[in-house]
């Protein structure tokens, strides 16, 4: 791939119009951000009086601390639960059907869960909060975590499925082969080389899904209501609520929240970009 | 690699002629089925059944014929809701693309420093709508936010108390925080484009614009679709974002179909009339993701939709 890169470009003279229009489009995405972190060090004082773009003449972690001591730590948590508690299921099962999509005998069962699956693709699940709501209701799970766990791991579910079988139809056929030549089970097999040769797309999968579990606000904002139970997007907002004229606190916490995700993306960075590109671009 | 195996086949056993497809694994898609059945399948099926009914919330279910639908199908409130929604969704598109189209161009070129700014690109969407939408709500105060920062008068409007004003100001957070992925997605297909098409190009003398309309452009075709599809079908969901930046407002002016179903069912507690704009939301999703495949070609079950 890099390759063909390669050639394209020498063949190619030079872009000016993309080349302008990244560096238009940098200033662009970087702005706001480089706005949060300074802005975030400043006194409430200061936001007022000095130019926005302007670093602080003080820097201050006032507004951080306001933020620790509002209980941000606890929303911290719950996001991780929530987050945890949903991707790791979400992946696994998605895992599990995607290989049954894969290996098996093609039968009705088996096409009707694809097409079942493939059609929550096209569906705005959102536009079922109301039912998730009722179902949430007489589940008696109305204000805990598991409300938000449950019907994340559903949403997550298509797309999972759909990326994760794309990658396992690419395994060799042989090597399945000469597994149960081995004498292994499917079910070793799965484990023991479909695992193994999907984890980059298990890894963009598991990002991208935990990015939007992490982000999701609509359903801790309708499932849940004690202050306990918030997480980060929903403790943001009502945050802004209480103190949106203390600028420099609500973007320390805006930032605070992200860093998680942040330091995740350093982390799997290589893995998210070159998976999302190679999942969305067939 | 980590397959022992690989080298060590032994004897064929028996009943190894077939492959593993001799036999069948369903029960393996069991527990995604039963995940996806009690929160994805049956709340489908169930904003059908509660838009015939009438219900407060927090009561008794109570089947009501088309009264939910009565109300809402008469409500002005309604085609409003829609063509916002409509007006979000075209405008943000017409943006977007072409934005990611370029710029997904010039990110798969080879030089290292186009892939540090594909990282760079990438940092919007790891950041909450929530979050995003409150920075942009501080940012463009008039006073104390861009136009101030960056001495440019016209920057500093109120932004987000001129219902035309905020409508553009909602497409363009939107455009923020969605278009480098969509030019992640033109990069990689970018990149999966032959080259010898542009040799071929070449030696006919076709210049770098030409080849761009030429060959880029109807080779992205099936990139151009899922990536539309993603956006238009997102865009019904533009809850979040719209919520937390304008609430709707200023009046009804940035009130999408989403944000109406939340007022009508959580805040006016009128859960039939709010699940039959549910019923919409997801007859439109179908509708408009029907529509994009028709326009591919929609040749093979899962091709246009790949990775959607």
């Amino acid at each position: 791939m890099a390759d063909t890169a390669q050639k394209t470009t020498r063949i190619r003279s030079r872009n000016w119009a993309g080349g302008t229009l990244s560096w238009v489009w940098l200033f662009i995405v970087l702005l706001p951000i480089y706005w949060i972190v300074i802005t975030s060090i400043k006194t409430q004082a200061e936001y007022f009086v000095t130019n926005p773009f302007r670093p602080p003449m003080e820097p201050t972690l006032d507004a951080y601390r306001l933020v620790i001591n509002s209980g941000i730590i606890r929303y911290f948590f719950n996001s991780v639960i929530v987050t945890v508690g949903a991707v790791i299921p979400a992946v696994l099962v998605s895992f599990m059907a995607a290989f049954a999509i894969i290996r098996s005998r093609p039968n009705r069962f088996i096409r009707s869960s694809n097409a079942l699956f493939l059609a929550g693709l096209a569906i705005p699940l959102q536009a079922t909060i109301i039912p998730v709501y009722l179902i949430i209701i007489r589940l008696h799970l109305y204000d805990t975590l598991l409300a938000l766990i449950l019907p994340s791991i559903a949403f997550a579910i298509p797309l999972s499925v759909l990326v994760l079988s794309n990658f396992i139809r690419d395994v060799p056929n042989e090597l399945f082969e000469s597994m149960r030549l081995d004498g292994c089970s499917e079910w070793q097999t799965l484990w023991r080389l479909a695992l193994p040769l999907t984890r980059p797309a298990l890894v963009t999968v598991t990002i991208y899904n935990a990015l939007g579990i992490w982000n999701g606000f609509l359903l801790p904002l309708v499932l849940t209501q004690s202050p306990d139970l918030r997480v980060l997007p929903l403790a943001l907002w009502t945050f802004q609520g209480q103190y949106g004229i203390n600028v420099p606190a609500v973007l320390a916490a805006v930032l605070l929240s992200a860093v998680p995700i942040l330091v995740l993306y350093i982390v799997g960075r290589r893995q998210l970009l070159s998976g999302l590109t190679a999942g969305f671009s067939k | 690699m980590t397959i022992a195996s690989v080298g060590s086949a032994k004897p064929a056993p028996s009943r190894s002629a077939q492959s593993a497809h001799g036999r069948s694994l369903g029960w393996l898609a069991v527990p995604a089925l039963v995940f996806f059945t009690a929160f994805g399948v049956i709340p489908l099926l169930g904003v059908l059944f509660l838009s015939f009914t009438t219900w407060n919330g927090i009561g008794e279910v109570v089947p009501s014929g088309l009264t939910s639908w009565k109300a809402v199908l008469t409500n002005p409130q309604l085609p409003h809701a829609m063509w916002v929604t409509f007006q979000v969704a075209v405008l943000s598109w017409l943006f977007q693309t072409p934005m990611s189209i370029l710029l997904g161009v010039f990110l798969a070129g080879a030089q290292k420093y186009r892939a540090f700014l594909a990282v760079l690109y990438f940092i919007p969407l790891l950041l909450s709508s929530a979050a995003i939408a409150i920075t942009f709500k501080a940012l463009l105060d008039p006073n104390f936010g861009l136009g101030t920062g960056l001495g440019l008068p016209f920057l500093s409007q109120d932004w987000l108390g001129e219902p035309k004003l905020a409508l553009g100001v909602v497409v363009f957070v939107v455009s923020w925080q969605f278009i480098p992925f969509h030019s992640l997605i033109y990069q990689g297909a970018v990149r999966q484009i032959p080259t010898s098409m542009y040799e071929a190009a070449q030696i006919d003398g076709a210049g770098r614009v030409r080849q761009f309309f030429s060959i880029t452009l109807p080779q992205l075709k099936n990139t151009i679709i899922t990536s539309s599809t993603l956006m238009v079908v997102g865009s019904l969901t533009f809850f979040d974002l719209i919520y937390v930046l304008t609430a709707g407002g200023p009046g009804d002016a940035t009130r999408v179909l989403a944000l109406q179903m939340y007022i009508t069912g959580f805040q006016g507690n009128l859960m039939g009339p709010a699940s039959a704009i549910g019923v919409i939301l997801v007859l439109v999703g179908l509708m408009l993701a029907l529509l994009f495949r028709r326009i591919g070609g929609g040749d093979e079950t899962t091709s246009q939709l790949e990775g959607a």
